[in-house]
């Protein structure tokens, strides 16, 4: 691998020389988890090893799942009541796999505002961006379909407002979602493939996830000064960098299980917290839930959805200057796509050449309000669709598109930061002063 | 900017499920039940109790089809003897046999029946399928505190009959404070004494509502105590896993920081 010079694996038994020259997987193995990696990482960067954990756990505990599970629209309520009453131990599975679920968007999100505080999507990481962007839609359209397999209440009629998003599209947007459906109505035939893609999507995140991690290890990682490591000689890398192994490793598998003392006590203790009860009340087309509301993850960009009703102005223009192709429905669905697209593009929308927020006296401000921001659209995706929700909504939509598409490109030319620490070394003594011990760095 | 995070993380954790059932006007007594917090446990005897009055009132509309009769004999469950679950099984409930094309009496490897007789809705799961507690403003907090409330709303419905009655389309609605609107399609199905106990346990109309409240919880919710006593002994041995890696972590890292020597 390009980028910061380390140590190689060098194959020395005849056996490991004999590997070596026809599979080199030792070698990537060992570059890999010896990857020089800044030591002044701080705590944000541990989510990265709760995701990874996250998939696997999802991955083992739903084929598992799977060997029990029925998907027939008449079966796939009963099967679950089966795994939740008769399979040995099927209640832990089902509710770690649940509650999994949400563990997995709390990493992902966390570690998405990392990114963005810490400028890691700037160059020359915007591929790894990009690539972590294509998992977040991909963890989207998983937990999406999962939550539709257990055929309950909320199963149904949260894919029936989804796949309807389809049918907003102009033109097409009828004979694609009964091409999604498989019918004319959210049915067994969308039953069985949501159940085939559910259990697709997971490997396809998995080789995401590979891309994802050759990505930063080719550029290195960011950290929290966003100042580069020293690359013109091993030496001088070494005094920025420390092996993963054992350094990070340890301590992230440390976080890793404080994350689970947590997680673990919510699937034993409170396993339904988070779910909605009417997913309890098997899925029936004749009777629909007073309220539709989807897993707490999606609350805010399905707040963006429903912000732009055919009362907001900018609908209504956008709907006569195009002759009414652009309705409100189709409006709010290309908001909700949009919303992630801005983040999407972040990379090259954020104009200032400090990486780091650390450094950024205006950025820090507008940064924290996207939190508080962000919060506030998850709260109202679960009210109802009324005043004064309804205006808070469209303010807080503003505010997430206002927030990438000028407040970063505006920062950087308004913006004057900070003093940036020269080295990482520099900034990690200035934390934790200097090693006494000059040989127990090595 | 850490602290800020770990309360904004604590409230995205709100669940969405505050919002469900609505009524803004609906009364939810917050009843103590045995199986509430982390240590709580089904009252063995309490779940039979619940058992006889569903089986003599509720049982004639309301099914509880997803539940093998055989779980009764379940530990942390009603736990009764297996021949009085057999007993049981054959006295009162009977399934059609497909083999033979007849009824049969029920066995405890079959479910209770289903019943849509009154259209009434199946009971198995009907303690989770109902939220008794909601908000404040939508954020979740007294579902943390309180728990669900699926029993306690089930309780409260069946204790909340205020004896009005009224006529709507050739129906006659009951007034009742727990029920979302007010006004609910059940008659008031339990009266003071209407199921007599053996060992002379209250039944008055308030303690049975308790009473099938917690076996309808126990019917949703099987597995509960293996499941909170697995929980239980995952964060001790997760707590101490943390401390090993934390006293590991820092032992690593300190030749590396400055401030300690090695």
């Amino acid at each position: 691998m390009s980028g910061i010079p380390h140590d190689h694996y060098e194959p020395k038994t005849g056996g490991e020389k004999w590997l070596h020259s026809r599979l080199p997987i030792v070698g990537l193995l060992y570059d890999t988890i010896m990857i020089p990696t800044p030591k002044n990482l701080n705590w944000w960067w541990i989510w990265g090893i709760v995701l990874a954990f996250c998939l696997v756990l999802q991955i083992i505990t739903g084929i598992v799942l799977a060997m029990h599970y029925t998907p027939h629209v008449d079966l796939a309520f009963a099967s679950v009541e089966h795994i939740m009453r008769d399979v040995n131990g099927g209640y832990m599975l089902r509710y770690v796999h649940m509650n999994g679920a949400s563990l997995f968007f709390v990493a992902v999100y966390i570690h998405i505002f990392r990114g963005l505080f810490y400028g890691s999507y700037k160059a020359p990481r915007e591929i790894t961006w990009i690539v972590g962007m294509l998992i977040f839609l991909m963890m989207m359209g998983a937990g999406f379909m999962g939550y539709v397999l257990p055929w309950g209440q909320m199963s149904f009629w949260g894919a029936t407002v989804i796949t309807g998003l389809f049918g907003a599209i102009p033109f097409i947007g009828e004979a694609l979602q009964t091409w999604l459906l498989g019918g004319p109505a959210v049915g067994n035939a969308t039953l069985n493939r949501f159940f085939s893609l559910h259990y697709l999507l997971p490997f396809i995140i998995a080789a995401l996830v590979i891309v994802h991690i050759w990505a930063f290890h080719t550029t290195g990682n960011n950290n929290p000064t966003g100042v580069d490591v020293r690359k013109g000689s091993k030496e001088e890398a070494k005094k920025d960098t420390l092996p993963f192994w054992p350094y990070f490793v340890i301590k992230d598998v440390f976080a890793l299980v404080v994350v689970l003392v947590v997680f673990w006590a919510i699937v034993g203790f409170m396993p339904n917290y988070l779910g909605h009860p009417d997913n309890y009340i098997e899925a029936n087309p004749l009777v629909t839930p007073a309220h539709i509301v989807p897993e707490w993850y999606f609350l805010p960009f399905y707040a963006i959805l429903r912000a732009f009703t055919a009362e907001v102005w900018v609908v209504q223009f956008t709907s006569f200057i195009t002759g009414g192709i652009i309705d409100a429905k189709f409006f709010g669905v290309m908001a909700m796509f949009g919303a992630i697209a801005v983040m999407a593009l972040v990379p090259w929308l954020d104009t200032s050449r400090v990486r780091s927020g650390t450094y950024r006296p205006m950025f820090k401000w507008w940064f924290y309000l996207l939190i508080v921001d962000f919060f506030a659209l998850m709260w109202l995706g679960a009210m109802p669709a009324e005043e004064p929700y309804a205006s808070f909504s469209l303010i807080a939509s503003a505010y997430w598109f206002g927030y990438f598409l000028v407040i970063l490109p505006l920062l950087g030319v308004i913006e004057k930061p900070t003093a940036i620490p020269a080295t990482i070394e520099e900034d990690f003594d200035a934390h934790y002063g200097k090693a006494s011990d000059a040989k127990a760095a090595e | 900017m850490l602290k800020k995070l770990v309360i904004g993380a604590a409230l995205a954790l709100t669940p969405v499920a505050a919002m469900a059932a609505g009524g803004g006007d609906q009364h939810i007594e917050d009843f103590a039940f045995s199986f509430e917090g982390p240590f709580g446990t089904y009252d063995q005897n309490q779940l039979q109790r619940g058992l006889q009055i569903y089986t003599e009132v509720c049982a004639a509309c309301h099914g509880l089809k997803f539940v093998p009769i055989r779980t009764l004999s379940d530990e942390g469950g009603p736990h009764m003897p297996e021949d009085q679950v057999r007993a049981y099984a054959a006295e009162y409930f009977s399934v059609y046999d497909s083999v033979e094309d007849e009824d049969r009496p029920a066995t405890p490897v079959d479910n209770f029946p289903a019943n849509t007789n009154a259209g009434a809705p199946d009971l198995s799961l009907m303690a989770k399928a109902r939220a008794g507690f909601h908000g404040p403003y939508g954020s979740g907090m007294n579902q943390l505190f309180k728990g669900m409330g699926g029993a306690e709303y089930i309780a409260s419905l069946l204790d909340g009959y205020t004896g009005e009655e009224k006529e709507e389309a050739g129906t006659t609605l009951y007034e009742n404070t727990a029920f979302p609107g007010g006004w609910i399609s059940m008659a008031p199905p339990l009266s003071d004494e209407l199921v007599e106990f053996s060992d002379g346990h209250a039944n008055d109309v308030r303690a049975m509502s308790q009473d099938v409240a917690a076996f309808l919880m126990w019917t949703a919710e099987p597995k509960m105590m293996a499941r909170q006593q697995a929980g239980f002994v995952g964060v001790l041995i997760l707590t101490i896993l943390s401390v090993l890696l934390y006293l590991t972590n820092k032992r690593i890292w300190a030749p590396v920081k400055g401030r300690k020597d090695s």
